[in-house]
């Protein structure tokens, strides 16, 4: 399992990667989800519904993330702006 | 007398130098830093003109990776995404009450896909605080993901933390008009020949995540 980031000026970066099944690396991929919320991120696992329809589910918690999602990509959480116009 | 004169002059030009080498040696020195900092000025130290750029095809390569292959070949011929709304009675899919259209750092836009009616736009951004880069803005197809994500999962959170407003405030209505019509142009066309999905990609003989939004 990979936890991505966006950032400014740089596209996704890698915060952690490891095996959820192996207790050491998923311990570390836990304290760098917790870090992510924390500092206000959400995250979002990509996921392919029955019929191949493409998703993505918000999760709370590192429980909340399937065991065998590939990704959890985390983003700044959403809030309400009025951008420069742009017409 | 002569020598007298000339002995005097030469004193005198050494003293007025003594003088007035101190405010030369501090114009001088002023006149270095003001160049130097014009310099700095025009290319910053450790400015970078492609990291932008690189930046938004690590975005593109992501949202690819996470959109349907016709979702993507929407985004990259068409400049936005459509994204069907979830929350009427028809649930979503094409036969949806309404739709969405997600622009890069602009308002997602709400229409009805049956008429063409615009129904509002819902200002929302996702600022990185942190600003590792000097800016708090996404790449483009970044923040296409994010309201993406954040449609498709949880869409009555996101249209609760965005500002509504009728539309125009941001984006031309006639804009948008012209944009549905390009999509329902697009789908046509996809319809007639689905291989149209991977051609433009295969035409230019490129990595499809280096070809800008239309």
């Amino acid at each position: 399992m990979k936890l991505l980031r966006m950032k400014p000026g740089h596209g996704e970066i890698v915060l952690a990667e490891g095996d959820v099944a192996v207790p050491e690396q998923e311990r570390e991929l836990i304290e760098a989800f917790r870090r992510e919320l924390d500092a206000g991120m959400w995250a979002a696992v990509p996921t392919e519904a029955p019929g191949g329809r493409r998703e993505a589910e918000l999760v709370k918690s590192f429980d909340d993330v399937p065991r065998d999602a590939e990704r959890v990509i985390f983003f700044p959480r959403a809030a309400g702006g009025a951008p420069a116009a742009t017409r | 007398m002569g020598l007298a004169l000339d002995t005097a002059a030469v004193v005198l030009v050494v003293l007025l130098w003594e003088l007035a080498r101190p405010t030369l040696e501090r114009a001088l020195r002023h006149g270095r830093e003001l160049w130097a900092a014009h310099r700095r000025g025009r290319a910053p130290e450790g400015y970078d003109p492609g990291r932008e750029r690189r930046a938004e095809q690590r975005a593109r390569a992501l949202l690819r990776s996470c959109v349907s292959e016709r979702d993507w070949a929407m985004y990259r011929d068409l400049g936005f995404l459509r994204v069907w709304g979830g929350l009427g009675d028809h649930g979503r899919g094409s036969g949806a009450a309404y739709a969405y259209l997600i622009y890069p750092h602009k308002p997602i836009v709400a229409y009805v896909p049956q008429t063409g009616e615009l129904l509002n736009e819902y200002c929302v951004a996702f600022p990185d605080h942190s600003k590792p880069y000097g800016s708090s803005r996404l790449p483009d197809s970044d923040d296409v993901l994010a309201k993406w994500m954040a449609l498709s999962a949880d869409e009555r959170r996101l249209v609760g933390e965005a500002n509504m407003h009728l539309p125009g405030r941001q984006v031309d209505p006639d804009r948008v008009r012209r944009d549905i019509a390009r999509l329902r142009r697009w789908e046509q066309q996809l319809e007639r020949e689905p291989i149209h999905l991977g051609r433009r990609d295969r035409a230019q003989g490129q990595d499809p995540d280096n070809i800008r939004a239309a």
